[in-house]
């Protein structure tokens, strides 16, 4: 193994070091593993002269040694987490470990399995194995490797044929909280079986001064027929460094929603590979970025229409403030014979700052005639005009402003089609933006 | 390499020792023989009697050529290039190795021909005949010369500029696109045969346009053309290169360099149509066409204008630039490209934003039919101090048949707030109803498709000078011969 110097103790020590691992009696797991490290070894960490890392470097972990989280860790009291209301279930994680004290799955209906992965180990190892790995299509991708080698954590959301779930169920991901400088690696396993329903949204929060490095991966199953939509808001810290990497595979007339806000966080970057596998499958895979301070945030994405007659739409939009930068990738591609298909993506950003960059790079690669795809991508700053126009009207400059990155943000916004959500979010939106207060209507009361 | 000794060996017994010292040579022998050395580098330097300066940017770009990587980013498949395989220097064909008369030229060829409408003394010129040039486009050539020596014109191959005007060639060849930009640029600077030069003064509106075509007894400069245009203050000029006809050539790679200066309130337009051999149906033979051409918009007010109508080769590697570093500077390109059969082209452009109020525009029609690959791959790029800099950039991907790929890889990069960067791409396929319509009309297959796609490739069809745009509309046409029914 290759010496890898942002974990305290390298791979090795991460593996062992007097950590309990999950599933660490699991012959097939441990395989998987070894094949991780070895994989994780040989490609080492992405650097920007990978194409699909051009605009993305992990400084962080060039100056950082990470210490993979021990059990015990992250035991101190978290208040004031965030959430959507009325859900069927809710697990609560504070650096990669489930706290017991804040979940709540006791009135899950049936047919519906949702909690830590090391329990899932443990009571039904061979549904695990069956599942874990099974979407992940390529195994060029360093970060999957490194996670393949190291999962420690995550959570498994499994809905059986036809249940449909009626409220979403909901995760909290906490981060930091310690002194150390901490690392921790959850894999995520989602699957939805045909013809059931399911929502989940999850919510990365930073807590604390410490920094933290998470490295995700999730896989997502969405058996024909079958409705996903996944949520996330990702607001860790400024010491945050946040990668996750996402395979889904839509069957037959599955629909799979995705929508993702990404809101803080030192180096953030989701990267996800979609396939969508069987007639009629759709994917609107969507999401808003909004980023202040020096923070780098990164989206990648490959959605493949394997085969005829399917479609995806993606919009993306963000605002940038002071050094911030993102990055936005996406790329469309369209199998040879997969006729009839209908891609749509648009990537829009604002830069709100002279130090702010956007770096965007919308592909598509297609191999069939008949089909309509198109993508845009712009980058500019407020409409001089329309800040004019609501000065003009008596509305303070600080509040014009606002109201026209809010309606910006909202035309993303208004891809998620559950409503409760969407309106969650966006009040989340304003509440980043600066003075929100006014937004409230109470500018007018101290005017 | 015993491939490498054997061309030192060569090179020894042809030249002997004389160029080594004097750098005047007197050999007799009208081609290299094969392969790629140091030697053959002093040995084309020496033929064309170069001055010791330019010997020395030959061999430096040489030594680096022989470091650089080969280009691997670009989406185009061909096995991997043997350098030695080729000749590097070869002077134009004496008429004894042309053909007699057009009896003796290919009649696919002549069937082009026949059908861009091309005059019957021209097509002997495009056949390459050996026929006594005295008909009327010389003695055109000649006025044109006339013509344009009044005003100032410098218009001549690059090896003659080296001797008329050598401070001028000195001052700017090789500061757009510099040696070592890439392997393929780096080659032709190494080895470069000849090209044109061109320079207007200021103030000087180039009477007429430039064309290659008229540089007629010039004509075989060969696989490894050289150009470089410099328009001095308030100047203009149109250049035109290549033309519709079909070009046979037995050269398999190509790697040209075109090399653009625009100084204050300057203008340059250069239009290209390419139509080298793209091979046979399977791709067998067809040329590899790897140009860099790149433009500096280096004062105020500047404008360099690039169009291309890309319909040949077996492989296209082409991305006109600009670098917009002059305040207020435009950058526009135009392209369509053309691929049936086993054809690739992976082709675009880069914007590169320096300048204050800088605007740049950028319209690519990509056509691919048979089983031919085709990408659009751009840059767009603001730097942060490109205040109030402005891009829009369209590119349409049309696919005919279900074996072709269409493929768009934009790249865009901001640095500033007040830069306005919008960028659109669609990719679909002739409609039915579009072909239902026509048919109906009577007008046959192949022809309402030649119709819908030069309606699609009506935007950049426009920008073409008056005379290239007619026999463009019909090479789009013949271009997609074969591609539907």
């Amino acid at each position: 193994m290759t010496a890898v110097s942002f974990l305290e103790g390298g791979l090795e020590g991460g593996l062992q070091g007097g950590r309990s691992l999950p599933g660490d009696g699991l012959e097939w797991l441990k395989n998987r593993r070894d094949k991780g490290a070895e994989r994780f070894g040989a490609l080492g960490l992405p650097t920007p002269k990978l194409e699909g890392w051009k605009y993305t470097r992990l400084r962080p972990l060039d100056d950082t040694r990470y210490t993979p989280i021990k059990d015990g860790v992250g035991d101190a009291a978290v208040k004031d987490l965030p959430t959507v209301g009325d859900v069927a279930g809710r697990l609560v994680f504070v650096n990669g470990r489930l706290r017991e004290d804040l979940s709540d799955v006791s009135n899950l209906p049936d047919g519906v399995r949702f909690g830590p992965l090391d329990e899932l180990l443990e009571n039904d190892p061979a549904w695990a194995e069956e599942h874990i790995g099974s979407v992940v299509q390529n195994d060029d991708q360093a970060m999957l490797a490194l996670n393949d080698a190291m999962m420690d954590s995550g959570f498994v959301l499994h809905v059986r044929k036809g249940v449909v779930l009626t409220k979403p169920v909901e995760i909290v991901m906490v981060g930091g909280l310690t002194d150390d400088a901490v690392a921790y690696f959850p894999r995520n396993l989602i699957v939805i079986e045909p013809n059931a329903q399911a929502t989940l949204v999850k919510h990365h929060v930073g807590r604390g001064v410490g920094a933290y490095f998470a490295n995700a991966a999730t896989e997502i199953d969405v058996a024909d027929g079958a409705i996903f939509k996944n949520y996330k808001v990702q607001a860790e810290s400024m010491q945050a460094t946040h990668v996750s990497t996402v395979h889904a595979r839509v069957g037959r007339d599955a629909t799979f929603e995705s929508f993702n806000l990404s809101m803080g966080g030192l180096l953030s970057r989701t990267e996800a590979v979609i396939t969508l596998n069987g007639m009629g499958a759709h994917c609107g895979f969507n999401g808003a970025y909004m980023m202040r301070g020096n923070e780098h945030c990164d989206n990648t994405s490959y959605i493949d229409m394997a085969v005829p007659n399917t479609t995806c739409k993606q919009v993306y939009k963000g605002v940038l403030d002071d050094a911030a930068r993102a990055v936005f990738q996406g790329k469309i591609h369209v199998a040879r014979d997969a006729q009839k298909a209908d891609g749509r993506m648009l990537n829009k950003t604002l830069l709100l700052s002279d130090d702010a960059e956007i770096d965007t790079k919308p592909e598509l690669e297609i191999y069939a005639d008949d089909v309509q795809c198109a993508h845009g991508a712009t980058s500019g700053q407020l409409d001089q005009t329309a800040l004019f126009y609501l000065r003009s009207r008596g509305i303070p400059e600080a509040l014009a402003r606002n109201m026209l990155v809010q309606s910006f943000l909202g035309d993303a916004l208004d891809e998620i089609t559950d409503e409760h959500v969407r309106e969650v979010f966006m009040d989340r939106v304003v509440h980043w933006l600066p003075a929100h207060c006014y937004l409230a209507g109470e500018w007018k009361e101290s005017a | 390499m015993s491939a490498t000794a054997e061309t030192v060996e060569q090179v020894k017994s042809i030249s002997g020792e004389k160029y080594k010292y004097g750098f005047v040579t007197d050999i007799a022998a009208d081609k290299a023989p094969k392969g790629l050395s140091e030697d053959i580098v002093r040995f084309i330097s020496a033929k064309k009697g170069e001055p010791e300066w330019l010997l020395e940017w030959r061999l430096k770009a040489y030594r680096r050529w022989l470091e650089m990587p080969e280009p691997k980013w670009s989406k185009v498949d061909f096995p991997p290039i043997d350098y030695q395989q080729y000749h590097y220097y070869s002077a134009p064909k004496s008429d004894d190795d042309r053909p007699k008369s057009l009896d003796e030229v290919d009649p696919e060829l002549l069937a082009t021909y026949e059908k861009l409408g091309i005059p019957i003394k021209e097509q002997e010129v495009l056949a390459g005949v050996a026929v006594d040039y005295v008909f009327d486009s010389v003695s055109v050539a000649t006025t044109f010369k006339k013509k344009l020596e009044e005003v100032g014109v410098i218009f001549c191959p690059i090896s003659e500029a080296l001797e008329r005007c050598p401070d001028l060639v000195r001052k700017y060849l090789g500061t757009v696109v510099p040696v070592a930009d890439n392997k393929h640029a780096c080659l032709n600077s190494a080895v470069f045969t000849d090209g044109s030069f061109v320079y207007i003064p200021p103030g000087v509106r180039c009477p007429m346009e430039l064309s290659t075509y008229f540089r007629i007894n010039e004509m075989n400069t060969g696989q490894f053309e050289r150009t470089l245009i410099v328009a001095d203050k308030g100047s203009y000029v149109s250049y035109l290169e290549g033309c519709t006809a079909p070009m046979r050539d037995e050269n398999q790679l190509h790697a040209a360099v075109v090399e653009l200066v625009a100084l204050d309130d300057a203008e340059i337009k250069y239009s290209t149509v390419q139509n080298w051999y793209p091979g046979d149906e399977e791709g067998k033979g067809g040329i590899y066409n790897f140009v860099t051409k790149r433009g500096a918009c280096r004062g105020k007010n500047s404008k360099i204008s690039w169009t291309q109508v890309e319909t040949g080769s077996a492989i296209t590697w082409k991305y006109p630039s600009c670098i917009l570093q002059g305040d207020n500077s435009v950058g526009e390109f135009y392209s369509i490209a053309i691929t049936n059969n086993a054809q690739q082209a992976d082709t675009g452009t880069k914007m590169i934003h320096l300048g204050k109020n800088t605007t740049s525009r950028i319209i690519s029609k990509g056509i691919s039919a048979g089983k031919s690959d085709q990408t659009y791959r751009g840059l767009v790029k603001i730097s942060p101090k490109a205040e109030g800099a402005r891009n829009y950039t369209q590119c349409d991907s049309l696919l005919i048949g279900d074996k072709c790929g269409a493929h768009t890889v934009p790249y865009i990069e901001s640095k500033n707030k007040n830069a306005i960067v919008e960028h659109e791409a669609t990719t679909s396929t002739i409609s039915e109803d579009q072909l239902f319509y026509l048919r109906q009309r009577g007008i046959p297959e192949e022809a309402a498709v030649a119709l819908v796609v030069n309606g699609f490739c009506r935007e950049v069809m426009q920008q073409l000078p008056m005379e290239f745009a007619v026999e463009a509309q019909k090479l789009v046409g013949i271009s997609l011969e074969g591609s539907v029914g």
